[in-house]
């Protein structure tokens, strides 16, 4: 192993040196990447696919928006039910006693049934006395009877019709679900929903996570995502919308959730579909952990030496005689 | 003492230290050099450069969206272009970042007594996909919703979820056109002055091994 010596002058001993002019390289490279980058820009423009709004959700699938609003006072969507950071209702995702998703508790408190559907109805209640008695209704029963309602309400949405934007199921003892529902769906399509899940006491707001947790929650956003291939199973996190290049580089961490044992119930040690994104961050982590140590692993850091990648990249060099 | 006189310089003063191990250590001949081995002479010494070129459009074109503010592209052509300009400027970034890694790898380039530069490489990397995934979650159209959705779970399930909140724009944006530019330059400037420091790496002999 040869050392670097104590300065490059020692270090170069020997070596024929040519002339060479870097701040001319470097005003060429801006020139010629600016070129490129701008050319490209010019001809092929952008991607920036609108985003979808709570208002466009419920007008577009009414069914779909009242189905979610539904299952969110039912405690059965994904943010009902999913524990660390938003709430203590699920475990989370663990490799044995590795839980991280547990370690720093409710940072961002989440209460669906409140925070997307109880709450804004309880602010469009001052001049509306139908809703206001169907929440006092709600608010008043146990949560058996909550639960019929519910259970009920949810076996006839499969079977609404929509017309003029409303939904009607057929008639059940739904208790007031139906009053609320109308109500959330009709404020909703106003797009006063947008606003009211943005509400927190101040003026200013930047943090989104109310509104796109209940939309990640329905199925129209997802169902917009997958018309773009953006979904996990379509190695969703590098693509993009349109025919443009996404995240490319994450190709590598996008993979690992196309393949076994990530796409497996069953899984391998412990690792499988359930705790896919804990166990593919803790392998991406070590691989690139892997990368910054290459020069201090056999094997990967002696490949270089065994593929002759490098004589073509210092053919000059190893040219019998320029070495001379 | 008259004024006229030069002051001698204190050997324990720190201004005096730093001074003298910046000329040991980086020499206005190593910053800038007029020379340089005959070896150097492959396309692949260039992918460093235009990685370098490649962030400079990109930080440009950003400080003008930052300049303009997040909504501006969206309703705007001369927005809609700087926004191109910057999306474009950053595939560029990766594809010659990521040449210039390949490269780097297939000269060995740690060796040497450089095996720390190669490692800041590696972390700059690292901080860059970092800084692009925060741009994806600001552009404020469909394809931020949908990432952010998606991108939730793995962030929760690691933990980080707690601290570094994907829905959260706010955060995303501050996060994406002040911290991590600033730390993925400062790291890049570090990259160059090492390599500027100790010079390129001698090509591979027989019976040198890669070792650092």
């Amino acid at each position: 192993m040869k050392s670097m010596g104590a300065t490059q002058e020692e270090y170069y001993r020997g070596v024929r040196m040519v002339p060479y002019d870097l701040v001319k390289e470097l005003m060429l490279a801006l020139a010629g990447v600016g070129i490129l980058a701008l050319a490209v820009s010019a001809i092929l423009s952008s991607p920036d696919v609108a985003p979808i709004t709570i208002a466009t959700w419920a007008q577009s699938d009414p069914v779909d928006f009242v189905t979610t609003a539904t299952n969110e006072l039912a405690g059965s969507t994904t943010s009902a039910g999913y524990g660390n950071p938003y709430n203590t209702n699920g475990s989370g995702q663990a490799w044995g006693p590795i839980a991280p998703q547990t370690w720093f508790g409710t940072r961002i408190p989440i209460d669906s049934a409140t925070t997307f559907v109880i709450e804004p109805l309880q602010r469009g209640t001052s001049s509306n006395t139908e809703l206001a008695t169907a929440l006092d209704t709600w608010q008043k029963a146990d949560s058996d009877q909550q639960g019929k309602w519910n259970d009920a309400y949810t076996k006839a949405l499969p079977t609404a019709t929509v017309k003029d934007g409303k939904v009607t199921v057929p008639d059940g003892d739904y208790g007031p679900l139906p009053v609320m529902m109308s109500n959330l769906l009709g404020i909703a399509q106003t797009g006063g929903l947008d606003g009211l899940l943005m509400v927190n006491g101040r003026f200013y707001q930047t943090d989104y996570t109310p509104a796109l947790l209940f939309m990640g929650d329905g199925g129209y956003l997802a169902g917009q995502a997958q018309q773009w291939n953006l979904l996990g199973d379509q190695w969703g996190m590098m693509n993009e919308t349109g025919r443009y290049p996404g995240q490319t580089w994450l190709w590598l961490y996008t993979m690992w959730y196309q393949v076994p044992p990530f796409t497996s119930d069953s899984g391998f040690l412990g690792l499988n579909a359930s705790n896919a994104d804990l166990g593919i961050i803790i392998l991406m982590t070590l691989l690139t952990a892997a990368l910054a140590l290459v020069p201090l692993i056999p094997i990967l850091r002696d490949i270089p030496r065994w593929v002759p990648i490098h004589r073509l990249i210092w053919r000059g060099y190893y040219a019998p005689k320029a070495r001379q | 003492m008259n004024a006229a006189e030069p002051i001698p310089e204190q050997p324990s003063s720190w201004t005096v230290r730093t001074r003298r191990a910046i000329d040991r250590h980086l020499p206005m001949d190593h910053l800038l050099p007029v020379r340089q081995p005959y070896f150097v002479g492959s396309w692949v010494y260039v992918f460093g450069v235009i990685t370098i070129a490649a962030l400079v459009w990109v930080v440009a074109s950003g400080v003008v969206l930052a300049f303009m503010g997040p909504q501006w592209w969206h309703d705007s052509s001369v927005g809609r272009f700087f926004n191109s300009l910057h999306f474009w400027s950053v595939q560029l970034f990766f594809i010659f970042m990521v040449l210039h890694l390949w490269g780097q790898y297939f000269m060995a380039g740690w060796r040497h007594g450089r095996a720390a530069t190669w490692a800041i490489g590696v972390v700059i990397f690292g901080i860059s996909i970092l800084t692009a995934f925060t741009g994806y979650l600001s552009q404020q159209n469909f394809d931020s919703q949908f990432i952010a959705v998606n991108a939730k779970d793995a962030m929760n399930g690691a933990g980080v979820g707690a601290f570094f909140n994907v829905l959260n724009f706010g955060q995303m944006y501050g996060l994406h056109i002040m911290l991590l530019p600033i730390g993925v330059t400062f790291l890049v400037v570090v990259h160059i002055v090492m390599v500027r420091a100790r010079g390129v790496v001698k090509p591979i002999d027989l019976e040198g091994g890669t070792r650092s």
